[in-house]
C-alpha cells in the first residue's frame, strides 16, 4: 500500500508528518511512500532529501491524494482535503473530533477510516504514538524560550562586576506534559521555578524536575488522576476559589507565567485573572499555552502577542510545535511511524485495522462508513492508582479491648476444642478396652510432643526435616522385626520384604540429611 | 532379654527421635540432631532384635545390610534438584512396607485363632510355639482383638494410600508422568466411593475377620492414592509430599497400634505432626484451604479479573549488568525454575562476584517455592550461598522499597502482585513476595507464558519490570562476565 503526506494547507503550519529518517522506517514496514512537493520545505526538509531516501515526490496534492492508499497528515483536514478522501482510504492527523462533527460526518459519508492523532489513549502501550505528548512537550520548552525573549532580564541570578542580578522567578500552572517540559527548560536555565497542579500525585514528579511545588491550604478529597487517565478535570468551587487565593498571593513576585491548565474537550479554565495581571511587575512576561482553548487569562488574545497598560506582555501563540518545524516534525513523523507499525502487525505493507487493539479503537473516529466516536473506556488504567488511606492508629483503649477480645474467643476456642475432645476420649474409652487406652494415651502425648516441636523448626530446614522423618518413620522395621520370627512362610516373606525396604529408608534417610545440612554455611 | 530391657530402649530411642526433631530449629544443631536420630534409630532395632518376639535375626541383619547399602548408593548419588523425587519415593517404601506388616499381623491372628480352634491344650504350652507378636495376640480377649482389626485396616488403608500416591508424586516430580492435574471420568466421585467401598469393608471385616474384605479395601485405597495425586498439579507438590510424609507417619502409628508397640505409635505420631504441620504451613502460604488443594485445581475465579495491559519489556544482559554494576543492594528471588536449569551454581557465582564488591546480596525465600518445603534453601546451600543471606517471606518483604534491583529467577505466582491487587483473582489473598516494590525488577523466564496457575502475572508489564528471556542457566552464565 502507497502512504503519502500533502503540504499542510493550514497558514503558518511547517511540520510535515513524513520526514526522510521516517520514511525509511515505513518502507521498511512495506510501504510505499509519496510526498508532495515542497512539503518538507519549511520544516528543513528539501524534496531531494526525501528522494534519496526513496519517496516519490508528486506534484500536486490532488495527485497525492488520489494515490495515496492512506495519508498522513499534521493538521486537522479542511473541506478541501476531506472532499479527497474516498471509500477505503485512511487517515492519519490531528482530527479534533470532539469540536468537529462535520469532518467525521463528512468522513462517514466518504467511507473513509480515520485515525486521529490526540484520540490515542494514554496507556504505556501507546506512549511511542502519544503525539499531544510530543507536542506538548516542544510546546512547554518554547514557552520558556520565548519568554526569555520578551523578557528584559537574565533568568539565572548573577554577581557580577556591574552588580547584582537577582534570579527571574517562573511559576507554571499545570504539571502535565508541556508544564514538566517547562518546568524542566525554566530550572536549567537558572530560574527559581514554582508549579501548581490540582493533582497532588504530580508533586513528586514537579520536585524531580527541579522546581518548588505550590501547595494549597485546602482540606478535601484531593482529585485521583487515575480515574481521568491522567488528565486534570473540573474542580468544586471552593477549590478554584482557595487556588486563585494562592496565585493572587503569588501574582506580584512572579516575572513570567507559563500557564498550561487545560481540560479534555472543554474551554480552559481561567485561572490568571486580570487584577493578578494588573498585581505584576511591569516588564512580566505571561506564556499562555492554553490560547487555542480561550486561555487561562482571559486578557489572551489567540495567536497574538499583546501588552497590557502596566507593562506586562502576554503571549498567546497558539503554534509553538510548528516554530520548531524541524523538531516537531521528527518527533510527529515518528509518532506516525508507531502508529503504522501497529496497524501493520505483519509487515507486509497491509493495513490490519484492529478495532480490538485498545490502542487503535481508541483513536479510530470513523470506521468503514461508521462514527466510531467517543470510544469505549480503556480496559486499563494506565496512571498507578492513588494509595489507599493508610489504616487509622488504634488507641491504646481500643488496641486493649482488641486484644481481650481475640484473648476471649482464642480462650472459647480452645474451651471448645477441649470439650468436644474429651468428650470423645470419653466415648472411646466407654468401648475400647484397658489395653488400647494405654497406648492411646501414649499416641496423644506423643502427637502434642510432635506439634510443639516442629513448630520451632526452622522454614530453611523443611527438606531436611522431611528426609529425617523419613527416616524415622521407618521406624516401621521394628513391627516387621517382630514379625520374622513367626512361623509361617508369607509372614516371613512380607516381614522380610518390608525389613529391606525399611533398610533403604533408613539409610538413605540419614544419610541424605545428613549430606544436606554438611552444605548450609554461614558466611 | 526381656521386655524390661526392650522399653527401656524404646524410651531412650522415642527421646533421641525427639531431640533429633527438635534440633533442626537451626543449622548448626541440627548437624548434631541427625545423629541423635541415627543412634536412636541403631538402639530401637537393636533392642528389637534381641528383645522376646524376633527370631531369623541372621537374615534380619543381612537385610538391613543390603537395604543399607542400596540406601546409601542412592544417598550418595542422589542430585539435590532431585530431592523432592526422592522424599517422595522413599515414602512409598514407608507406605508399602506398612502394608506388609498390617498383612502380617491379620495372617498371625488368622493362625493364632486356627491354632485355639484345632487344639484343647493349655494355652502356656502353645505359648512356647508361638512367635513373639503371635503370643501378643493370643492373650487378648475378644473386645481387643476387634480393636485389633480395626486398627490394622487402618494401617494397610493409610499405607496403601501413602504408597500408590507417593509412587504417582515420584513419577510426577521426576517428569515420568505429566505434571498436569488429571483425573478420571467421574472424577471425586470415584475417590468418594472407593472410600465408601473401604468403609464398608471396615465393617465386614471386623464382623468376619476374613481376608477377602481387607483385600478389597487394599485394592481401593490404591486406587485412592493413584486417583487423588494424579489429580494434583505439579506445583501443589509441596503440600502433596508433606501431605504424603504425614500418612506414612499415620500408617505407622495405626500399625504401632495393633503391634502393640509404644514406639512405632509415638514415632508415627511425630512424623504424622511434622508432616500434617508442614502441609499447613506450604496451604497457609498459597491462601488455599488443605482440602481444596488435595481436591485438585483452583476454584473458579470468583468473577471478573482484572485485565492485564501493557508491554512485556525485554532487556539483554548488558542491560541486567549495567543496573547490577550500580545497584548497592540486590534482592534474589529464585523459584522452581532455577531448580530446572540447574541455575543454582551460576546464581552463587553471581552472588559471590557481586557481594566481592560490596554489595548488599541477599536472597527471598516463599514458602512455596519449589517442589518441596525448602527445596531452595537446600539448593542455595548446596551452591555455597551461606544460608544467612537467604531470607523468609516475612523477614525481607518489607526491605523492598529500599532495593535497588530484584532477580525473580524462574518463579511467577509466588510474586504476582494481583494477589494483592485483585480480588478477583484465583490467588487474591495469598502471601506473595513484593518484589514489584524495589526500584527495578529483572524477571529471567524462559518465555511469555503463564504460571502453574494460568494467571496472568501482572508484575510482567510494570513501568518497572524487565523480562530477561532464556534458559535461567544460560541467561545468568552470559552475565557473569559482565559484572566487574
Amino acid at each position: 500500500m502507497k502512504i503519502g503526506t500533502p503540504k499542510e494547507k493550514y497558514e503558518g503550519e511547517n511540520r510535515v508528518a513524513m520526514t526522510p529518517d521516517s520514511a525509511v522506517q515505513l518502507q521498511k514496514l512495506g510501504y510505499v511512500c509519496l510526498i508532495e512537493k515542497g512539503a518538507g520545505a519549511a520544516a528543513g526538509f528539501s524534496d531531494a532529501t526525501y528522494e534519496a531516501a526513496g519517496v516519490t515526490v508528486i506534484k500536486t496534492a490532488a495527485a497525492l491524494w488520489k494515490e495515496a492508499d492512506i495519508v498522513a497528515k499534521v493538521r486537522q483536514p479542511d473541506a478541501t482535503e476531506l472532499k479527497r478522501l474516498t471509500k477505503g482510504k485512511t487517515l492519519i492527523s490531528f482530527f479534533n473530533p470532539a469540536g468537529n462533527e462535520e469532518g467525521m460526518e463528512a468522513a462517514k459519508a466518504k467511507g473513509a477510516n480515520v485515525i486521529a492523532m490526540e484520540m490515542v489513549p494514554r496507556i504505556s502501550r501507546a506512549q511511542k504514538m502519544d503525539a499531544l505528548s510530543s507536542m506538548a512537550n516542544i510546546a512547554g520548552y518554547r514557552a520558556v524560550i520565548e519568554a526569555g525573549n520578551n523578557f528584559g532580564r537574565f533568568f539565572t541570578g548573577q554577581v557580577t562586576a556591574a552588580g547584582k542580578v537577582p534570579p527571574a522567578k517562573v511559576l507554571i500552572v499545570g504539571a502535565g506534559v508541556a508544564g514538566l517540559a517547562a518546568i524542566g527548560t525554566s530550572t536549567s536555565l537558572g530560574a527559581i521555578t514554582y508549579a501548581f497542579d490540582v493533582r497532588p500525585e504530580v508533586a513528586e514528579q514537579v520536585e524531580s524536575m527541579g522546581a518548588e511545588f505550590v501547595y494549597l491550604d485546602f482540606e478535601e478529597d484531593q482529585q485521583d488522576g487515575a480515574a481521568t487517565g491522567g488528565y486534570a478535570s473540573v474542580q468544586s468551587d471552593e477549590f478554584r476559589e482557595a487556588q486563585l487565593a494562592k496565585f493572587r498571593e503569588l501574582a506580584p513576585e512572579m516575572d513570567i507565567v507559563i500557564t498550561t491548565a487545560l481540560i479534555p474537550n472543554r474551554e480552559a479554565p481561567e485561572l490568571w485573572t486580570k487584577d493578578m495581571v494588573e498585581a505584576m511587575k511591569p516588564g512580566s512576561v505571561i506564556v499562555d499555552l492554553a490560547a487555542e482553548k480561550g486561555g487561562n487569562c482571559k486578557l489572551t488574545v489567540a495567536d497574538e502577542k499583546i501588552v497590557t497598560d502596566n507593562g506586562v506582555t502576554i503571549i498567546g501563540y497558539t503554534d509553538f510545535p510548528s516554530r520548531m518545524a524541524a523538531q516537531s516534525s521528527s518527533l510527529y513523523a515518528t509518532n506516525i511511524r508507531h502508529m503504522m507499525t501497529d496497524l501493520t502487525p505483519e509487515k507486509d505493507g497491509q493495513i490490519n485495522h484492529d478495532m480490538e487493539d485498545d490502542v487503535i479503537r481508541g483513536a479510530t473516529v470513523t470506521h468503514e462508513g461508521e462514527i466510531t466516536f467517543p470510544p469505549p473506556p480503556p480496559k486499563v488504567q494506565a496512571i498507578a492508582a492513588q494509595k489507599k488511606p493508610e489504616v487509622k492508629e488504634l488507641t491504646p483503649e481500643e488496641k486493649k479491648a482488641q486484644e481481650i477480645a481475640a484473648f476471649k474467643a482464642q480462650t472459647k476456642q480452645q474451651f471448645t476444642l477441649l470439650g468436644v475432645g474429651g468428650a470423645l476420649m470419653l466415648l472411646v474409652g466407654l468401648v475400647a478396652p484397658a489395653s488400647f487406652m494405654q497406648h492411646f494415651i501414649v499416641f496423644v502425648l506423643a502427637i502434642f510432643v510432635g506439634f510443639q516441636v516442629i513448630w520451632g523448626v526452622a522454614h530453611s530446614l523443611h527438606t531436611p526435616l522431611m528426609a529425617i522423618t523419613n527416616a524415622i518413620s521407618s521406624i516401621i522395621i521394628v513391627g516387621a522385626l517382630m514379625q520374622i520370627g513367626s512361623g509361617s512362610f508369607l509372614v516371613i516373606l512380607l516381614a522380610a520384604l518390608s525389613v529391606f525396604m525399611a533398610g533403604i529408608n533408613i539409610f538413605g534417610g540419614f544419610l541424605v540429611t545428613r549430606r544436606m545440612l554438611a552444605m548450609f554455611q554461614k558466611s | 532379654m526381656d521386655y524390661g530391657f526392650t522399653t527401656a530402649a524404646y524410651v531412650v530411642a522415642a527421646v533421641l527421635f525427639i531431640l533429633s526433631l527438635g534440633g533442626l530449629s537451626n543449622q548448626e544443631s541440627a548437624k548434631r540432631a541427625v545423629w541423635y536420630g541415627i543412634v536412636g534409630m541403631a538402639l530401637a532395632v537393636f533392642a528389637t532384635l534381641v528383645g522376646p518376639g524376633s527370631g531369623l535375626w541372621l537374615l534380619s541383619l543381612l537385610l538391613i545390610a543390603g537395604g543399607g547399602l542400596i540406601g546409601h548408593y542412592v544417598a550418595q548419588r542422589v542430585q539435590m534438584t532431585e530431592m523432592p523425587q526422592l522424599v517422595a519415593a522413599m515414602h512409598s517404601l514407608v507406605g508399602l512396607a506398612a502394608v506388609f506388616v498390617g498383612y502380617n499381623a491379620h495372617f498371625e491372628v488368622l493362625n493364632v485363632a486356627e491354632m485355639f480352634a484345632v487344639s484343647d491344650a493349655s494355652k502356656d504350652v502353645l505359648f512356647t510355639g508361638l512367635g513373639g507378636f503371635a503370643k501378643l495376640i493370643a492373650k487378648k480377649t475378644p473386645a481387643e482383638v476387634s480393636i485389633l482389626h480395626v486398627e490394622l485396616f487402618l494401617g494397610i488403608f493409610i499405607g496403601a494410600i501413602t504408597f500408590t500416591g507417593s509412587v504417582v508424586a515420584y513419577g510426577k516430580l521426576a517428569g515420568k508422568v505429566t505434571s498436569a492435574a488429571t483425573k478420571l471420568p467421574g472424577g471425586h466421585a470415584l475417590n468418594a466411593a472407593a472410600a465408601g467401598l473401604s468403609l464398608i469393608c471396615l465393617i465386614w471385616y471386623t464382623a468376619s475377620g476374613g481376608f477377602f474384605p481387607l483385600f478389597l479395601m487394599t485394592l481401593a485405597a490404591l486406587f485412592i492414592g493413584y486417583h487423588l495425586i494424579m489429580g494434583i498439579g505439579g506445583a501443589d507438590m509441596p503440600v502433596v509430599v508433606s501431605m504424603l510424609n504425614s500418612y506414612s507417619g499415620w500408617a505407622a502409628a495405626a500399625i504401632g497400634f495393633s503391634l502393640g508397640n509404644d514406639l512405632l505409635i509415638v514415632v508415627g505420631a511425630l512424623v504424622g505432626s511434622s508432616g500434617a504441620i508442614l502441609s499447613y504451613i506450604m496451604c497457609k502460604a498459597m491462601n488455599r484451604h488443605f482440602v481444596s488443594v488435595i481436591l485438585g485445581g483452583f476454584g473458579g475465579p470468583q468473577g471478573e479479573q482484572m485485565a492485564v495491559e501493557g508491554e512485556q519489556i525485554a532487556i539483554e544482559a548488558d542491560g541486567v549488568a549495567a543496573a547490577l554494576n550500580d545497584a548497592d543492594s540486590i534482592v534474589i528471588i529464585p523459584g522452581y525454575g532455577m531448580a530446572v536449569a540447574q541455575a543454582q551454581q551460576s546464581v552463587s557465582e553471581l552472588v559471590r562476584k557481586l557481594r566481592a564488591k560490596g554489595k548488599n546480596v541477599r536472597f527471598a525465600i516463599h514458602p512455596v517455592a519449589g517442589r518441596l518445603p525448602g527445596h531452595m534453601n537446600v539448593l542455595l546451600a548446596e551452591a555455597k550461598v551461606p544460608y544467612d543471606i537467604v531470607l523468609e517471606m516475612d523477614e525481607i518483604n518489607d526491605d523492598f522499597p529500599e532495593t535497588d534491583v530484584a532477580i525473580v529467577i524462574g518463579s511467577n505466582d509466588i510474586v504476582n502482585p494481583a494477589a494483592q491487587e485483585d480480588p478477583n483473582s484465583p490467588i487474591a489473598g495469598m502471601p506473595v513476595l513484593e518484589c514489584w516494590k524495589a526500584k527495578q525488577v529483572f524477571v529471567s523466564k524462559r518465555g511469555q507464558g503463564t504460571g502453574y496457575s494460568g494467571i496472568e502475572n501482572p508484575l510482567f508489564f510494570k513501568e518497572n519490570t524487565r523480562m530477561f528471556y532464556g534458559d535461567a542457566k544460560q541467561s545468568l552464565d552470559k552475565l557473569l562476565p559482565m559484572i566487574d
